[in-house]
């Protein structure tokens, strides 16, 4: 867990590496008021679940330790901490940025990635069908495509 | 007054009723939302896997609504905030755009950075008066003690979104729900996070958060809880019942789209709102008013 994290791996040249991974989210900014956490809905209900320590784990380059723990996908993005930070600390941002390193890395749950499969494949997390189409025709809502084309374009490399 | 309508994934197939009230809504006012069928997902769902192609995603369906010159409507808070996020990271010329356009351009489509996106209650809350969705008022529903749930993206990140409301202390939705003559009466908690997003990965955590909310809003007698999130509504609408189970207590509490409660108070029946397709069942809430 994330708590037990020891110091010997401490990588204060952070910033040269991860930094540009993880985009202009101004974690340096930090001063460690902790307000972030004092809002999170998500650690009033599991205390490991902690805003705060993302930034400064991410600061000192604890990335792995962070991925490996899972716990970034309790994040709701919600938003709640960003409002509230005094130094304009992006941390929705920041855990956008490792939830996709987490992808690219192979620390991603299953559903995480079916989802992404389903968009990139279908254009829509819930596809439409016929018997969709049906239903809404019954309420006198306008039909809607049962397929997409435009995915297989943008997110086909090949189809230049 | 005519825009671009982004009705996104969740709502055509999950939240028709939402759809329809808006729909009704919309027209009632002279509003003309128009249908676009070459719209796809807004890229949200896919911001956590891979932010490049949900900007993408979003790009695209900006694009196709600059082209037809609109500007876009939305209904869902998600879809509200990712389009508005993107719009803004795109307003201005420069190498992000640039890559944006290149991938488009494969479509034969360029994003030219000059389109606004809204979210349907905030189209109300900006662009209509009050005395012009009055005049339309055929129910007063005096009756009725709501509590609202404004949820994450309709506000937040406030950042993006020019203050047109509070994040802290919002008033748009209260402003719309007060005009019925229903009586807004606030709870502990009404900021908190519907819990949504952490379904799929933690189901009993989300439904923890969810709970605490119905909890609040059932202590202080609320007849309903008024959302603007599909998102939402199916975590206090559809999950209820199980969040509730085990627990020995049934609050049976209706969950109302905002829609649904301005489309009563304009006098639709309970159908034309999709009321009737309601999880929890608003038999008992419609029955002050001989629906």
């Amino acid at each position: 867990m994330i708590e037990d994290v020891t110091h010997n791996r401490a990588d204060l040249q952070f910033g040269q590496g991860f930094a540009e991974q993880l985009g202009d989210v101004r974690l340096s900014a930090c001063f460690m008021c902790r307000a972030c956490t004092s809002v999170c809905p998500i650690t009033r209900l599991n205390d490991s679940f902690n805003p705060f320590r993302f930034v400064r784990l991410a600061l000192f380059g604890y990335i792995e330790e962070v991925l490996e723990s899972g716990l970034i996908w309790f994040c709701t993005n919600c938003y709640a901490c960003q409002e509230k930070c005094p130094h304009g600390v992006r941390i929705p941002d920041l855990m956008t940025a490792l939830k996709n390193l987490a992808i690219k890395t192979g620390y991603a749950p299953r559903e995480v990635l079916l989802q992404m499969n389903i968009v990139k494949d279908q254009g829509r997390i819930y596809p439409i069908d016929e018997f969709d189409n049906k239903k809404r025709g019954k309420l006198n809502l306008p039909s809607l495509p049962v397929s997409c084309e435009a995915v297989s374009t943008l997110f086909n490399e090949n189809s230049e | 007054m005519t825009y671009a309508f982004f009705l996104g994934c969740t709502i055509p197939a999950r939240s028709r009723g939402y759809e329809m009230s808006s729909r009704k809504v919309a027209e009632k006012l002279d509003f003309e939302l128009r249908d676009m069928k070459e719209f796809i997902c807004c890229g949200y769902p896919m911001k956590a896997s891979d932010k490049v192609s949900s900007e993408l995603m979003g790009a695209y369906n900006l694009s196709l609504a600059e082209r037809n010159g609109l500007d876009v409507c939305t209904l869902c808070s998600s879809c509200a905030s990712y389009l508005t996020e993107v719009a803004y990271h795109l307003a201005e010329e420069g190498p992000k755009r640039d890559e944006v356009n290149k991938q488009l351009s494969r479509l034969g489509l360029e994003y030219k950075g000059g389109v606004k996106v809204r979210h349907f209650v905030r189209v109300l809350y900006e662009e209509v008066e009050p005395k012009e969705i009055k005049k339309h008022f055929k129910r007063d529903l005096e009756d009725l003690k709501i509590a609202i749930h404004y949820g994450c993206h309709y506000l937040k990140p406030s950042g993006i979104y020019e203050n047109f409301d509070s994040a802290d202390y919002p008033k748009s939705i209260e402003k719309l729900v007060s005009m019925t003559g229903a009586r807004v009466i606030n709870y502990a908690g009404e900021q908190n996070c519907c819990g949504g997003p952490l379904l799929p990965i933690d189901e009993k955590t989300a439904l923890s958060l969810a709970k605490e909310k119905l909890d609040a809003v059932f202590d202080v007698g609320a007849d309903a809880l008024c959302v603007v999130c599909p998102f939402c509504s199916v975590m206090y609408d559809s999950n209820q019942k199980t969040m509730l189970s085990g627990s020995g207590t049934n609050f049976g509490l209706p969950v109302l789209y905002l829609t649904q409660l301005l489309g009563l108070a304009m006098g639709f029946g309970k159908k034309e709102l999709g009321l009737n397709m309601n999880v929890v069942k608003t038999k008992e809430l419609l029955k002050k008013y001989f629906i």
